[in-house]
């Protein structure tokens, strides 16, 4: 018998996670012929086999971590095939999501002599059956208090009952709580210290404090769903016209300015008449006053990998559709690097969210705060249409207007989102 | 001495790129060929590690369609990343037993080649302990992923010069909800030449090993940006 160690890949290396067997027990291998593959921080390993013969226990499941020099499957090198293999773990079974996981640092019953294991080592290091992980789940049991018997020091089923029996014997020491439920923390709240569970709680759920960003949105959303009476108007705009001169100006657009022509700058410069026509969804409310704003300054909503952002297009109404293309993508890129500066962030009096990019058809937006509207852009798609009572396939896009109902009624609404979209479907400012 | 070739493989499809790498791999590994350096440019490409999390990538299929990107799962460590234009992708193919056997001091010197010639453009690239890469300001500038196999090295690192970083928007990189960076977007203007030129002379010094270009280099460094 040949034992199958985890190898050290190098001076600084206590573990490796091991990630794929390429051979299931009772393969026959050859020595030098990759075995398994292992994974340490951000680097794949094959690992050839120590020797050749018959793989005739396999001891590590895929996805554990261990340490170096824990034995991880046994080559049986007779070439007979007397004893059937010995499947101690199914390969390819996954951990089980809710498997309790002992947090307490255990010591590594099969690997001698090992190097400190850092705490993060959250599981016994020894190989274990299914049956004893799923009595240990029944009765959330802490593996590491428990004295394996077994072959390398394995924890059996035997073990697993007997350990059983003394605890019905000494009620002194009791088998673990379970996991205590962490207190729901409501999205409004200022993120809370972090306190860890207790360190044999068996975790059910990770928890992460909320990024300030998170908190920030999530306490925005909240308290825009208190302030506005939100109402969501759907309008179908044919942006058939608007498709075709971005089809027919895109490369030139490329070629000239160097930014890809998409559809949002047509879409706010259509939003911009609208605001322009109907100056109450360009308002804030304070108090009982209505205030208009003279300038109009539309926010764009950029998703970010863990967030949201909605940098400002200033004086927006001052631009064309090429000057609107760079600021869009100016901000976007800022924003998506971090770059923005405050006061780009900042004095928004109308917001657009294009959710299009990501395949949503029609969506409910949330109103920017103090603004009283924001208009939503769908995915622009070709559909069949009736016109003139035939069926005709045109460049379709749900707009949806989110809209503050305290100070604009359906029928403005209605106005507004109707002026959009016929300053899409009867497009006539150049491009270029 | 040890030497290294070098070469710049302009823009390559993915999957063309990891079979060169594969067909090199498979040579260095008989000896066949000393250590080389490839440096390639894909075309938007969103990559997955054998252990990533496919609900890392945050569009769907028909929406990367018809972005235009492709998407791959691949051999390397790490989880999910993005390939583009204006990102110069470095290969290493090296043999580690003729410098280290050591795969962590491997990465930490891909990664100090990355913030070396960072610093030539006046950027101050840095490690995050337990998040392999390169970042600036909290922002990741240059990915790494890497696989092994009898000590020789494959796949490498991403270093995003003039990326567009809307395209990150349907992963999230690595598996780690963090900014990402690039060098134009951090107001360092350098052509993709410059950078692989100074990627190249830290790759040099950092591995101890003498670059040399190989003939098939092509002089398209300027051409290849969209």
């Amino acid at each position: 018998m040949t034992d199958v160690v985890m190898p050290q890949m190098g001076e600084s290396i206590v573990e490796g996670t091991l990630t794929k067997w390429l051979k299931k027990a009772g393969d026959r291998v050859e020595r030098d012929e990759p075995l398994f593959e292992i994974s340490t921080d951000k680097v794949d390993t094959e690992i050839p086999s120590p020797a050749a013969g018959t793989l005739s226990e396999v001891l590590v499941e895929e996805g554990k971590t261990v340490g170096i020099n824990t034995v991880l499957a046994r080559i049986d090198e007779s070439g007979g095939n007397g004893a059937g293999p010995a499947v101690a773990a199914k390969p390819a079974a996954a951990p089980a999501p809710s498997q309790p996981r002992a947090e307490a640092p255990v010591t590594p019953r099969v690997a001698p002599a090992l190097p400190p294991e850092p705490a993060v080592q959250a599981e016994p290091s020894g190989p274990l059956s299914p049956l004893v992980r799923k009595m240990a789940r029944e009765h959330s049991l802490d593996l590491s208090r428990i004295q394996g018997t077994g072959a390398g020091g394995r924890i059996t089923k035997q073990d697993v009952e007997r350990y059983l029996a003394q605890q019905q014997a000494t009620p002194a020491a009791p088998p673990l709580a379970p996991a205590a439920q962490p207190p729901r923390v409501p999205p409004v709240q200022a993120p809370q210290a972090y306190v860890p569970p207790a360190a044999s709680t068996p975790a059910k759920v990770r928890i992460e404090p909320m990024s300030t960003m998170r908190s920030k949105i999530a306490e925005h959303m909240v308290m825009s769903k208190r302030t506005s009476a939100h109402v969501t108007t759907i309008h179908r705009v044919d942006m058939t016209k608007v498709a075709k001169i971005r089809e027919r100006q895109k490369e030139d657009f490329q070629a000239r300015y160097g930014l890809t022509l998409t559809f949002l700058p047509f879409v706010t410069r259509a939003a911009v008449e609208g605001l322009r026509a109907f100056p109450i969804v360009n308002a804030s409310i304070e108090g009982n006053n209505i205030l208009y704003h003279n300038e109009i300054n539309i926010g764009m909503a950029v998703a970010l990998e863990n967030g949201l952002i909605v940098p400002v297009i200033r004086h927006a109404d001052e631009k064309n559709v090429l000057g609107l293309q760079r600021a869009i993508v100016d901000l976007a890129a800022r924003a998506r690097s971090r770059q923005l500066k405050p006061d780009e962030v900042q004095g928004g009096t109308f917001s657009i969210t294009n959710f299009g990019s990501f395949g949503s058809v029609i969506g409910t937006p949330v109103i920017n705060q103090p603004q009283v509207a924001i208009l939503g852009v769908g995915v622009v798609e070709k559909m069949p249409v009736v016109i003139d009572d035939a069926i005709a396939i045109r460049s379709t896009c749900f707009l949806s207007l989110t809209f503050d109902h305290r100070l604009i009624d359906g029928a403005v609404a209605d106005q507004f989102t109707g002026k959009v979209k016929s300053v899409l479907e009867n497009w006539s400012e150049e491009v270029l | 001495m040890r030497r290294c070739e070098w070469r710049d493989l302009g823009r390559a499809e993915y999957g063309e790129a990891f079979e060169r790498q594969r067909r090199l791999v498979d040579q260095r590994k008989q000896g066949a060929i000393g250590d080389q350096f490839l440096v390639v440019e894909h075309p938007h490409t969103i990559t997955l590690g054998r252990n990533g999390k496919l609900e890392n990538l945050l569009a769907r299929d028909e929406v990367l369609a018809r972005a235009g990107v492709a998407f791959h799962h691949t051999d390397r460590g790490g989880d999910i990343t993005y390939h583009g234009p204006g990102q110069i992708v470095g290969y290493p193919i090296l043999d580690l037993r003729e410098w280290k056997r050591d795969v962590v001091a491997y990465v930490r010197a891909v990664e100090q080649v990355i913030i070396d010639a960072l610093a030539d453009f006046g950027l101050a690239g840095e490690r995050v302990p337990g998040m392999t890469g390169v970042w600036v300001n909290g922002a990741k500038i240059a990915a790494i992923g890497v696989h092994i196999s009898r000590w020789v090295t494959s796949h490498g690192f991403a270093l995003n010069v003039a990326t567009d970083l809307s395209y990150f928007q349907y992963i999230v990189p690595c598996g780690l909800a963090k900014p990402v960076a690039s060098m134009a977007a951090l107001g360092v203007n350098a052509s993709r030449k410059q950078v692989i030129e100074r990627l190249v002379f830290h790759f040099g010094r950092v591995f101890d090993t003498e670059m040399s270009a190989s003939g098939a280099n092509i002089e398209c460094g300027e051409l290849i940006y969209d």
